[in-house]
């Protein structure tokens, strides 16, 4: 099998397992389906015709992963290094297209060495016919992306373009251009893990969605993940069994929010509070950790998270932080899977760096992201809801279903503060009264009332019954429908 | 009778005594700081009063706050609960001059009690034994030993102006008598300006005894047994029994009987504790009088079936004692663990925040055993900087000591706390250890059996089974929930999966399941390597359920479950483990995985809790020497000073003074 014991030695020394032994883990027992195991590449340049192995660098199937379906190829760098030749690209082809025929997820495990160079623009023709497929499968089936080794050149654009990319801690990397090339061009020394590891992509250029610790340890959170989504865009959401007392109120929320209105809080614990059973998939954790995002479950049934985090920047929106928010609304959107948005922002993030970045760019992304999506969208406000960025995250005005305040909520145009300072510039000089002003500002505003009487709220709900009245307008909304005006398709602004 | 108490104090104390108040059919009035407002006594009570910020000197400490907060809602007595004005010896007359009574001892006894050298010549007079000892200047060496010769060795030679065990020697003999008497006096003369020393009998092992009283306006006073409290940590009291297992019923009696003979030289009036220290042959001698009631009482409420805060409020009404010292019975045994806010792990520093999850066991009475757990606290409340970080006292009782052990260690392995870090691993170690179960304490327990702190603790052999089985279960249940997904290509067989491993500190453990039963409740057998006999286990345990309550074999078991990655954090007896359960072919290659070394963190210097940062105390690039000063950090008021383990130079400070920082946040990255 693969390239011999002596590679599939080496590849244990690295820490890392072979192509088969992963899809071992990651598939329900004796499920693997292979097929094209008999394919060999056709290269006769550069003494190629003397090494055929069968599978030529790739094995493709489908299995299960807890009973449903999945279709998967796995890079076997025991083989030609995992490198792409035409061959090889043809049956990734050939499994996207079952995968986007028959609407089951796909998962690629990444371990390769790039474009086969023996074989020369066949290998780039191979690259962008899969390309072509993820862009089809795109928002169709679920499409993840497991990097478990190198993934280097042509290699990273097929993940780049899928739902989500893992990566495998200190065994794997992900670059355009390697080191030596970066090198020759720039004359930047930089090893391969400060380039593309696991870390970079994580932390700062937000193109991994999660890392785990090995190859094991990775797979069966793949499997995770897949239990949480739906296996196309028009399948129903996966449901199983809670055993949460759906009446249960959590008074220990009560005390969630500070009575300093800058003081932070974990706002992590509301949703742990929040989803079933504390089970809570989070999409890209150690990147703009100012919004958290990812996948639970309330009454067994999944949803997806947006929540502010007031323990990282306030909570403040940011660039970043709407780039990943945007992504993970679409991607619920695309699915069907309900939107929990939990807000306490205090608006944008001001300064130079940030406009020269394009704030107003990337903030209407969420903002956009937002206001197309259909799914269910029940918005809760905790705290601060100021400015443009109340409206950005799912407002009433975005088409909320559900929009919720807590007692503590205050939906203003900024803080009473700065209102004041704006309101009353000319009274700056006389503390007294500036307290007094402030006061009669917070009287006013700083409540979720005034939003409330308007309508713009549905309800004020005390913290402790947060889950009930979500799972409640939850269960309301199962069969909500609702379209966008037909279009070829909308023009996001990336 | 009083219609309405107020109660001077907060956390578990006022919680207990609005408890007994509510009882007795007295209205109750809390009083709260700023940072007390969604505590659990004002919510408790019916009514409260803010009475100013929350550091405890502009608020609990201040009496005419108090005394404003009686006469606003018509109080007519005050319970000071135990710190705070309890012993202060102005604050019962202040109260009387404004026709309030004080829920405690008269002025007088407090005042006397408080004094060290008054509480002593009260003691003397009493005829109650105090530790032998020549408390005059002491002129010569010759002196010195013949003083020593009088009392009996070994004798302490101590400076008078002394502390810290500066200027302290203790001598076995006489030449070491000679010895100490000079070093004491030249230490003593260097560190205090002052050579006075002075000798007092020596107690080896000493152990901490202590009697309870109980007296009335009428002049009776009786005693309610001992406790004991032995096991402290640097003089902070951890675990309190009663009765004394070093105590027989005649010494009993004798120390009851000096307690007893002191409480009426100072006319005591209300509960009161007579401390004692006695060496292991029950030689006891007095040490001081606390005029209050102590944190330690229920333990003795739990023997006597008194409620003592019932009986001071009675007495402090005036009425005599309902109790003869002939009625006063000892049954079973009472042991009390103190709950802190504290992380055992790093030398026991405090650890403040929010309770995230508060969920102590369930209290009341099964068969024998009685568990209560007195508490000022719920889920979602904040141990704040500004008190005490106990969080509560669990207090169990039995018919027998070694029961009422066990029961503290199941009640323990039952108590969820997080968000913040707690002693129970620490008393849950405790409760273990063979020499507290025979009783041979004494208060240097602590530092002699963990001389080097308290480290975590690992499963034991049997423990680890055990905990295997519990993750199986957990899993099994998982996975069935899972194998019932919709869309599935084709139903689940239904079949239960024969071959399991789970991977527990670092071993797998292969577990057969050759038969079982699938659901809430679960009920299985297993197999496990290397046995031949079948184990049963069976819980009611739910997915989401913080506790697997169930048996393994014949043995009921709790367990603490929380799910991590790809597995479940496992809590049992006071040990944390991490259990994952996998596939036998997952399980042969999770074995070639590397094990990763953890990064190396001596590089830099951790926030030890979270807290403040008051000053960063290097810059970028400096040398620095071992033990200078790096950076200084507040938690729970107090100021830590964070020094150099060893000559370094510092690559880049991470944090500034004013940053709040969470536990183990970088504050500075060393080259």
């Amino acid at each position: 099998m693969g390239g011999g014991q002596k590679r599939i030695d080496a590849q244990h020394a690295r820490g890392k397992l072979t192509a088969r032994e992963r899809i071992e883990v990651l598939l329900d027992a004796d499920s693997f389906e292979e097929i094209d195991i008999y394919v060999e590449h056709r290269c006769i340049d550069f003494g190629m015709e003397q090494t055929r192995i069968p599978g030529d660098g790739v094995v493709i199937g489908s299995g299960t992963i807890n009973g449903r379906t999945v279709y998967l190829f796995a890079k076997d760098f025991t083989v030609f290094g995992g490198s792409l030749s035409e061959a090889h690209a043809a049956k990734i082809v050939k499994l996207q297209e079952m995968a986007l025929k028959n609407r089951a997820p796909i998962i690629g495990l990444f371990d390769a060495g790039g474009a086969r160079i023996q074989e020369g623009v066949a290998a780039l023709g191979g690259y962008g016919e899969v390309f072509q497929r993820n862009v089809l499968a795109s928002g169709v089936i679920p499409q993840i992306s497991v990097i478990m080794g190198p993934c280097a050149g042509g290699d990273v654009y097929s993940p780049a373009m899928t739902d989500f990319i893992f990566m495998v801690r200190d065994t794997s990397y992900m670059f355009v251009t390697g080191p030596d090339v970066v090198k020759t061009v720039t004359a930047e020394i930089v090893t391969a893990e400060e380039l593309g590891g696991a870390s970079v992509h994580t932390t700062k250029s937000s193109v991994a969605d999660g890392s785990f610790e090995n190859d094991v340890e990775a797979l069966l959170q793949v499997r995770r993940l897949i239990d949480f989504l739906p296996i196309n865009n028009t399948a129903e959401l996966p449901e199983i069994l809670n055993h949460t007392n759906p009446d249960l109120l959590d008074h220990g929320l009560d005390t969630l929010i500070p009575d300093n209105p800058n003081k932070p809080y974990d706002m992590k614990e509301l949703i742990l509070k929040t989803v079933d059973e504390g089970d809570f998939f989070e999409i890209q954790e150690r990147h703009a950790r100012n919004i958290i995002v990812g996948f639970g479950r309330v009454e067994g049934r999944t949803v997806g998270l947006v929540a502010n985090q007031p323990m990282v920047l306030a909570g403040v929106l940011d660039i970043d932080a709407s780039r990943k928010a945007a992504r993970f609304v679409r991607f619920c959107d695309c699915f069907n899977i309900p939107i929990i948005t939990f807000v306490d922002v205090p608006g944008f993030l001001p300064g130079t760096a940030q406009e020269y970045g394009g704030l107003i760019k990337h903030g209407a992304k969420l903002l956009f992201a937002y206001a197309e999506a259909t799914v269910p969208k029940i918005t809760v406000i905790t705290r601060k809801a100021y400015g443009g960025a109340y409206d950005v995250m799912a407002s009433k005005h975005l088409r909320g279903d559900f929009n919720y305040a807590w007692p503590s909520a205050e939906i203003a145009v900024m803080g009473a503060k700065g209102a004041v300072e704006i309101l009353y510039r000319d009274e700056l000089g006389d503390p007294a009264k500036i307290a007094a002003r402030t006061e009669e500002y917070k009287r006013r505003f700083a409540n979720p009332f005034v939003a409330a009487e308007r309508g713009y709220i549905d309800d004020v709900i005390k913290p402790h019954s947060t889950r009930n009245r979500i799972a409640r307008a939850l269960r309301m909304l199962r069969t909500k429908q609702l379209t966008n005006p037909w279009k070829k398709h909308d023009n996001i602004p990336l | 009778m009083f219609k309405k108490i107020l109660i001077a104090n907060r956390g578990e104390i006022a919680c207990r005594v609005i408890k007994t108040a509510r009882k007795m059919g007295i209205a109750t009035v809390a009083v709260y700081s700023d940072a007390d407002r969604d505590a659990v006594h004002v919510e408790m009570a019916d009514e409260a009063i803010l009475i100013g910020p929350p550091p405890a000197a502009q608020s609990y400490l201040l009496p005419e706050k108090i005394i404003a907060a009686c006469l606003e809602t018509g109080a007519e007595a005050v319970h000071p609960g135990y710190g705070f004005l309890s012993e202060r010896a102005s604050f019962p007359t202040l109260l009387k001059q404004n026709g309030i009574v004080f829920i405690g001892p008269n002025s007088r006894a407090i005042e006397a009690m408080g004094d060290k050298i008054e509480s002593k010549k009260f003691a003397n007079a009493a005829r109650v034994t105090t530790v032998p000892g020549f408390l005059g200047v002491i002129e010569s060496p010759d002196h010195a030993v013949q003083l020593a010769n009088e009392i009996g060795y070994p004798v302490m030679i101590k400076a008078s102006a002394g502390g810290g065990g500066k200027g302290m020697r203790i001598a076995w003999n006489d030449v070491e008598c000679r010895e100490g008497f000079q070093l004491s006096k030249n230490e003593a003369a260097a560190s205090f300006g002052d050579d006075r020393v002075f000798v007092e009998k020596f107690i080896v092992d000493p152990r901490h005894i202590e009697i309870q009283v109980l007296g009335d306006k009428h002049g009776n006073v009786i005693y309610l047994g001992e406790r004991e409290c032995s096991i402290q940590r640097r003089n902070q009291k951890v675990i309190e029994e009663a009765p004394s297992p070093l105590l027989d019923e005649a010494t009993r009696r004798k120390m009851g009987e000096q307690a007893v003979a002191l409480a009426k030289a100072v006319d005591y009036d209300s509960a009161g504790t007579v401390e004692f220290v006695a060496d292991q042959n029950k030689n006891f001698y007095f040490l001081e009088m606390n005029t209050r009631l102590q944190v330690e009482h229920p333990v003795t409420e739990l023997v006597t079936g008194i409620d003592l805060v019932e009986q001071m409020i009675r007495v402090a009404a005036g009425e005599p004692l309902s109790l003869k010292q002939s009625e006063v019975t000892l049954t079973g045994w009472a042991v009390e663990s103190r709950i802190y806010a504290e992380d055992p792990l790093r030398s026991f520093l405090p650890s403040i925040g929010r309770l995230v999850r508060y969920r102590p066991p369930e209290e009341g009475s099964d068969g024998d055993i009685t568990v209560r757990n007195d508490t000022g606290v719920v889920e979602g409340s904040e141990i704040s900087m500004y008190y005490d970080p106990m969080i509560a006292k669990l207090v169990t009782h039995a018919p027998t000591r070694l029961e009422a052990i066990d029961a503290q260690a199941d009640a323990l392995d039952a108590f969820v706390i997080d968000g913040i870090q707690h002693n129970i691993p620490f008393l849950t170690a405790l409760h273990q250890h063979p020499r507290w179960r025979e009783a041979r304490l004494s208060t240097g327990f602590i530092k002699e059996e963990f001389p080097d702190g308290f480290h975590p603790l690992t499963p034991a052999p049997e423990d680890r089974r055990i905990l295997a089985l519990v993750a199986l279960a957990v899993e099994i249940l998982r996975r069935d929930r899972l194998d019932n997904l919709p869309g599935r290509l084709r139903p689940h067989n239904g079949v239960l999966r024969e071959d399991w491993v789970v991977r527990l500190e670092g071993e797998y453990i292969h577990i057969k399941v050759p038969s079982g039963f699938v659901g809430v409740p679960v009920e299985f057998s297993a197999i496990l390597d290397g046995e031949s006999v079948e184990t049963t286990v069976s819980s009611r345990w739910f997915p989401g359920d913080l506790l697997w309550v169930g048996e393994i074999g014949e043995t009921p078991v709790t367990v603490q479950v929380r799910p991590v990655l790809n597995g479940v954090e496992l809590r049992y007896r006071g040990a944390t483990t991490i259990a994952k359960v996998l596939m036998p072919k997952t399980a042969a290659l999770d074995a070639l995985m590397p094990i990763k070394a953890p990064p190396d963190m001596s590089k830099y210097l951790l926030c030890p809790m979270p807290g403040q940062i008051v000053s960063i105390d290097v810059v970028d690039g400096e040398d620095v020497k071992a033990g200078q000063t790096l950076a200084v950090v507040e938690a729970m008021k107090m100021q830590n000073v964070l020094r150099a383990e060893r000559d370094c130079k510092v690559k880049a400070c991470r944090a500034k003074a004013g940053d709040s920082l969470a536990v183990d946040a970088v504050i500075i990255e060393f080259e």
